[in-house]
């Protein structure tokens, strides 16, 4: 609390100004709470191996769908799994998917939208043309499309990611970049006769970017989310690997006995969202002051 | 010597609207000119101030001259080299600009230092082992602290930031400062360090200025000669003396009679101003100034007068400006700008 209302009074005693001047003001805690969150699920992805107690693969129909016991945290699946060992596997191509999903987009999508909002004329028009037709789709609709076409995978489901969702991070940057490009000091750079690809790289994006930070951590969960939805209606991750939708899918028969093998694979990525959201946030508070 | 300044015919304009559809409607094409035809002709080391209303095309006109603003017509001729708005760094070093808001013309995300040595940098001012010392150095020509070398602009006060945009100019070394409302947004005790600071400048590196304000008392204070633009075009061009003397164009005087003096009591119906200044989307016909012109006779509705003058440093663009000249014992004592006189000269 005292951290928050110091940086508070800090806020108000200096003009607020965006991205601004963000040297001095202190992160805000929750920030460094969903870090831990989501340092601690990498950790686990990383030494998936050295933590699992099993071989996610490996069968024990005759231990099928048993209840958590001290031999299995978490009970088996109905192949006889440890489910334990196949979430902190899953946690693998859960993170890369939800990362490079959003990261993929996120460069391709500020580029774009940057250039755009920059050059205007034509380029814009282009651009943003573009962006219009992906958007009139509905978005699961095309991403459903795109794997189908691609086939299942995990290249496949970044591709399709990378090529609807930078359409949000062009939209964002370009408005941004609509308002700082009018900005005196961007003109004074101008005026001074700096080249134009400087001046976009160094006077208006890094006074740009500042909502697309925010939104990131964001889409993140979402393309952890995406990737969960496809494998729930088998389009993602296909089987043996474990991934936590796919995992959420098998478990729906059982979910009157054996609810935990839904639930525990939720609640999983409820708490990496979690920790994504504190970060987003965070960022967000840090950005305003 | 050749001038450093020779603008000839400078217009700036912009298209406010479809030219096709102008054309379908058969209307001329949708343009307003921000500045029409504006001559400028600057000796070197002068200090000349241009005011008028907002929207009279004063920021265009330092626009164009920096070139921020592309020109329509026109030619800019910096000490007889011709610039046009594509400019080489070299002859972009020459005529640089310190802007309005000094809360806005600093890039927020950069220190001072990096501000100022990425102009050193890329313009290659000085060696680059020097680039360091050199930045220190523009921040004592405007005396600030070294120290501010490493702060964010957001950590300095208004006036500190006025002082870096115009250690920012004067990194490139030019010839010509054009100061764009510089003062304007600064408190009025500040305001008055900036002017002598620029002044001071002005004298120690042989610098032009050009210094562009609505404000007369702050033009008067920095500037030996002073234009005078309304809707887009120069109606009075002379020595700031003289001009404040004596104001020739009816626009000049009512500018004069509606700044606030101390100890005069402003009666009312002073001023013939009282209307909104007239907009470049319906330019009146002849004279620009006659809708709201205390003067107006057939002729100023119907015929656009020229910026003429007795001699180089005089000149003003009114029918009535040099003909009807009342003789010199009318002129009272003291050196007040009388509206009343222009009146009753003419209804005489």
């Amino acid at each position: 609390m005292s951290v928050e209302s110091t940086a508070a009074i800090a806020a108000a005693a200096t003009p607020s100004h965006a991205i601004a001047g963000v040297e001095r003001v202190r992160m805000p805690r929750r920030v460094w709470v969903g870090a831990l969150i989501v340092a601690a699920y990498v950790l686990v992805a990383v030494f998936a191996p050295l933590i699992a107690p099993y071989d996610p693969l490996e069968q024990d129909i005759v231990n099928a769908l048993a209840s958590p016991s001290w031999a299995h945290w978490l009970g088996t699946d109905e192949l006889g799994r440890d489910v334990l060992s196949r979430l902190i596997f899953a946690s693998r191509v859960d993170l890369l998917v939800g990362f490079l999903g959003a990261a993929l987009p996120a460069i391709l999508g500020t580029v774009l939208g940057a250039v755009a909002g920059f050059r205007g004329g034509w380029v814009d028009g282009v651009i943003m043309r573009i962006s219009d037709v992906v958007q009139a789709f509905p978005t699961y609709i095309l991403i459903i499309a795109l794997v189908f076409v691609l086939g299942p995978g995990v290249t496949s489901i970044l591709v399709a990611f990378t090529l609807i969702a930078w359409v949000a991070y062009a939209r964002l940057i370009r408005t941004e970049v609509l308002r700082v490009r009018s900005l005196d000091y961007v003109a004074a750079a101008r005026a001074s006769g700096l080249r134009p690809g400087r001046i976009l790289w160094r006077h208006v994006f890094p006074n740009s970017v500042g909502q697309t930070l925010v939104y990131l951590p964001s889409d993140i969960v979402g393309a952890t989310l995406g990737l969960a939805a496809l494998s729930f209606l088998g389009l993602g991750i296909q089987a043996p690997t474990p991934e936590w939708g796919a995992m959420i899918a098998a478990g729906q028969p059982y979910i009157r006995e054996q609810w935990w093998l839904s639930t525990v694979p939720g609640l999983v990525v409820v708490g990496f969202g979690l920790g994504l959201s504190l970060i987003g946030e965070g960022i967000e508070e840090w950005t305003r002051k | 010597m050749s001038p450093i300044i020779d603008a000839r015919g400078l217009t700036v304009s912009y298209r406010v609207g479809s030219a096709s559809l102008a054309r379908l409607r058969r209307r001329p094409d949708p343009v307003v000119h921000a500045i029409d035809e504006i001559d400028l002709v600057v000796e070197r080391g002068a200090s000349v101030g241009i005011v008028g209303e907002s929207g009279c095309g004063k920021s265009t006109l330092a626009k164009a001259l920096v070139g921020l603003a592309p020109l329509s017509a026109g030619t800019f001729a910096l000490d007889g080299e011709q610039l046009g708005t594509r400019r080489t760094p070299q002859q972009t070093r020459r005529i640089q600009m310190v802007f309005q808001d000094p809360s806005a013309s600093l890039n927020p995300s950069m220190t001072i230092g990096q501000t100022l040595r990425e102009l050193l940098r890329v313009h290659d001012m000085v060696p680059a082992e020097q680039v360091h010392q050199r930045a220190g150095e523009l921040l004592e020509l405007v005396e600030l602290p070294v120290s501010l070398l490493n702060a964010y602009p957001r950590r300095l006060s208004g006036g500190q930031r006025q002082r870096v945009g115009i250690a920012r100019a004067l990194a490139l070394e030019p010839e010509v400062l054009v100061a764009d409302e510089s003062v304007a947004a600064l408190d009025v005790s500040v305001q008055a360090a900036i002017l002598n600071l620029l002044q001071k400048l002005r004298t120690e590196l042989g610098l032009t200025l050009l210094f562009i304000s609505h404000d007369l008392a702050v033009v008067r204070h920095i500037s030996d000669r002073v234009v005078v633009m309304y809707l887009g075009k120069v109606v009075e061009d002379r020595l700031t003396e003289d001009l404040f003397r004596d104001p020739r164009h009816p626009y000049t005087a009512a500018l004069l009679a509606s700044a606030p003096r101390m100890g005069v009591e402003r009666r009312s119906g002073d001023t013939a101003l009282g209307s909104e200044p007239g907009s470049l989307h319906s330019i009146p016909s002849g004279c620009r100034f006659h809708p709201r012109c205390p003067i107006a006779q057939d002729l100023c509705r119907e015929t656009e007068p020229a910026l003429l003058g007795p001699t180089a440093a005089q000149h003003a663009a009114c029918h009535f400006a040099w003909t009807n000249r009342p003789d010199e014992s009318a002129h009272r004592g003291g050196g007040e700008p009388d509206q009343g006189r222009l009146v009753r000269m003419v209804t005489r």
